[in-house]
């Protein structure tokens, strides 16, 4: 009797594993001790040797591939500062927790941080959903909480949020300036739109339907992130005779639009969201996805002619002195990742968090450091300026639109910039992005 | 007589949980609240597999509905919190007695599927519905510490506080429910339906409560998970945590209620533990993410091993005979008579 029992439980605890596996669960950090210098203690994370700073960032799971790079690619940029004498001297330590894109981890992984390892502020923390967990959180306990990676436009709420800021070009402002671009040059033409249906995607239809006149979109099919099959929209599109598609997608959808229009003999003109389009990312997936179909495919082939906008210079240009910066930083530091348009992402903010920390003073409280973004950053690594005052915590302003070749962005334009209001115009920013400071670390 | 003990234990355990929670850090705090999230919900799921002999891969699904249902409330209504959390688990235990009804014309590994396909399907609903449901990205929740604690009691120990309130008062219910006639009845049927039947029990109605237990038990953990966690969002409630609920009742102890409190610390704990003994070994944060993953599968084989009967099963065998309900085997086909006596098996 006892026998059956032991093989019963350890049957049922032997598919417990086996599903566990199917369906695992983590979480992760890292952190790096440092040297000293006289300075005082001036906040809670702030010691006179070092700055502890945290995140949290899907390391596993489904929105890992690709944004994993983003943190380590932001380390690899501090490790740089830190060997060139840090900041006044502080060596920045960089906490990264896996939150695996699940809200309620986040939460945990950010109470984590705040209360146990006592950071001075939360950095570039990942995700919509995930980020919206802890923005309460962080506010009402007055802990910084700067340059979310996501483009929503609800980071820039200074009144009931004031430690809270975006970074990246909110989907709202992209979709206007991709909107007027395609006014322009497809006029009359015939335009379908695919998005994710979510807030990225809404607000990027927002910017979108902006500009574009209503008459000349004929379709507007959007997907959901969890269902992988698009053939049905994609179906949709094609019958409604788009002769353009703009998307805004996450890469794997990306991919997908793109393998399936192939199939079904579908060739629009594609125009895509910079969030969806970073070549080397995109190649990747879809030969990857088109291996899973039993086809061999060339990603850069597919890539090649798609249409998209940049807010930070092109990893193609070569001559561009911030490209130059990071594709060094990138092989001492990082070598062992590509060197594409997240770790760009994660080298460029880790720039901007490093320009408020010199501007918040040698020994700054918390609200020292916001302050010092309310007071406005300089442009530095993006193309367009920074909106950051005190009553607007929008982050980068503007794009240039650009079209792959050959897995590169090629800019076709100048940099526009604009605002998230519907009548807001696009105006052409003509001054030329500042170059990298020799240094490679911003001056104070 | 069982009640009155239970209410006395209860109150001993609170007593200690508030002198434990004054003393912890405030994280630690935060880490017990999320604890009484899931040993309510872990606990519902160890009653329905250990007394009642079903199966649910589920229950995450009921999380979602408990957590849904107790943010609204508290997002259009302003309910207080006690309401609150009654509203999560009943409206969960509604979506329990119809998935009930259905789950009690299936056995075994049927079962566990239509639960899968609950656990897969529901948070979707959320995107379905933006409006209502906030889409992907959720609903925030979020309460206040009264007033009376003053302004600067720590608000991670009044979630402590508020959470091992609710989640002694379920377990004192289930304690009672399984020394009842209903949970006799429950070992009845998993150990041999025919007999049951025989013997004048109504399988079906018996099976489709222990769901609804186990659905109310689930929606009132989603609730709390909601209130500690500050957001109700589909990314939480994916198929992984229904996974991870079961694991820790199978870990803790199948059908013992402090073998839910052994699975639910090791959901909580375990992680977090891990992944800073990755870091200080100088692991990167890519390899120590990955470290938790291994090791709870080691810890899960391993207990499995050794105390094929969970951890409260491994106690119970070097601390002598104790008084909980006897470890139970989930498809066990044996006479009712050996089975109906409690203490050691």
């Amino acid at each position: 009797m006892k026998r059956s029992h032991r093989v019963n439980a350890v049957a049922l605890a032997g598919f417990t594993a086996v599903t566990m596996v199917v369906a695992a669960c983590s979480s992760s950090g890292s952190s790096k001790p440092s040297s000293s210098s006289a300075l005082a203690a001036s906040a809670p994370g702030i010691t006179s040797s070092q700055i502890l700073i945290g995140t949290h960032q899907p390391l596993t799971g489904v929105a890992a591939p690709g944004y994993d790079e983003i943190a380590a690619a932001s380390n690899a940029y501090f490790q740089y500062v830190n060997a060139h004498g840090g900041i006044y001297g502080r060596k920045i330590a960089y906490k990264i927790l896996n939150d695996q894109y699940d809200p309620t981890i986040t939460s945990t992984v950010v109470h984590q941080l705040v209360l146990q390892d006592n950071v001075f502020a939360i950095f570039d923390g990942l995700g919509t959903p995930t980020h919206l967990a802890v923005v309460k959180y962080l506010n009402s306990s007055k802990i910084p909480d700067l340059f979310v990676a996501s483009g929503c436009e609800c980071w820039n709420e200074p009144s009931t949020e004031p430690y809270t800021t975006g970074w990246q070009i909110d989907y709202v402002r992209e979709g206007k300036i991709l909107g007027n671009y395609i006014k322009q040059h497809f006029a009359g033409k015939k335009i379908g739109y695919f998005y994710q249906d979510d807030e990225f995607g809404m607000d990027g239809v927002k910017g979108l339907d902006d500009e574009i006149p209503k008459s000349q979109v004929v379709a507007r099919q959007s997907y959901n992130p969890a269902v992988t099959n698009v053939a049905p929209q994609v179906t949709a599109l094609k019958a409604a005779g788009a002769q353009v598609v703009v998307s805004f997608s996450v890469p794997a959808f990306t991919a997908l639009l793109k393998l399936t229009s192939l199939k079904l003999s579908f060739s629009p003109q594609l125009v895509v969201t910079n969030v969806g389009s970073d070549p080397i990312t995109l190649a990747g997936l879809l030969e990857s996805f088109a291996k899973q179909g039993g086809a061999t495919v060339a990603g850069n082939q597919l890539t090649q002619g798609i249409i998209t906008d940049g807010y930070l210079p092109s990893l193609g240009d070569t001559s561009n002195s911030w490209i130059q910066l990071f594709t060094k930083i990138h092989s001492q530091y990082l070598p062992k990742l590509p060197l594409d348009g997240n770790v760009l992402y994660g080298m460029a903010v880790g720039y901007t968090f490093v320009q408020a920390m010199l501007k918040a003073g040698r020994n700054p409280t918390r609200q020292d450091l916001v302050n010092a973004i309310n007071g406005g950053l300089p442009q530095g690594v993006a193309v367009a300026p920074y909106a950051y005052s005190a009553t607007n915590h929008a982050g980068i302003t503007g794009a240039y639109m650009a079209v792959i070749k050959n897995g590169v962005l090629v800019p076709t334009g100048p940099t526009q910039v604009t605002d998230t209001t519907s009548t807001g115009a696009i105006t052409t920013d003509n001054a030329a992005q500042p170059t990298a400071p020799a240094s490679g670390i911003p001056s104070p | 007589m069982t009640l009155a003990r239970h209410v006395g234990a209860a109150l001993v355990v609170a007593v200690i949980l508030v002198l434990v929670s004054i003393q912890l850090s405030s994280y630690r705090d935060y880490q017990m609240a999320e604890v009484a999230a899931y040993v309510v919900a872990v606990a519902g799921l160890t009653v329905l597999i250990g007394l009642s002999g079903q199966i649910s891969i589920g229950n995450g699904a009921f999380m979602a509905i408990g957590g849904y249902a107790s943010a609204l409330v508290l997002i259009h209504l302003g309910w207080p919190l006690e309401a609150v959390f009654a509203v999560g688990a009943v409206v969960a235990a509604l979506a329990g007695a119809v998935f009930g009804v259905a789950a009690a014309r299936l056995r075994g590994p049927y079962l566990a599927g239509a639960t899968l396909m609950l656990a897969v399907a529901l948070p979707t609903i959320a995107n379905q519905f933006p409006k209502q449901f906030g889409g992907d990205q959720g609903l925030s929740v979020s309460i206040s510490t009264p007033a009376f604690l003053g302004a600067t009691f720590p608000p991670t120990r009044w979630l402590a506080w508020v959470t091992c309130a609710a989640a002694l008062i379920a377990l004192i219910l289930l304690a009672n429910l399984g020394r009842s006639r209903v949970g006799r009845s429950w070992r009845a049927v998993r150990d041999d339906e025919v007999a049951a039947a025989l013997a004048g029990l109504n399988v079906a109605r018996l099976q489709i409560l222990a769901f609804v237990v186990s659905a109310a038990c689930a929606g009132l953990g989603g609730a709390l998970l909601a209130v500690v966690t500050g957001i109700v969002a589909p990314g939480a409630y994916t198929l992984t945590l229904s996974i991870a609920l079961l694991t820790a009742a199978v870990l803790g102890g199948l059908g013992t209620l402090p073998g839910a409190l052994w699975g639910s610390l090791v959901l909580v704990l375990v992680p977090t533990y891990l992944t800073n003994v990755g870091a200080s070994h100088g692991l990167s944060s890519a390899a120590s993410s990955s470290v938790p993953i291994a090791a709870y599968g080691v810890i899960l084989i391993i207990v499995m091993l050794a105390f094929p009967a969970g951890i409260q099963g491994g106690l119970r065998r070097f601390f002598g005979p104790a008084t909980a309900t006897p470890l139970t085997a989930l498809f066990r086909r044996t006479p009712v008579s050996e089975h109906q006596e409690e203490g050691p098996s």
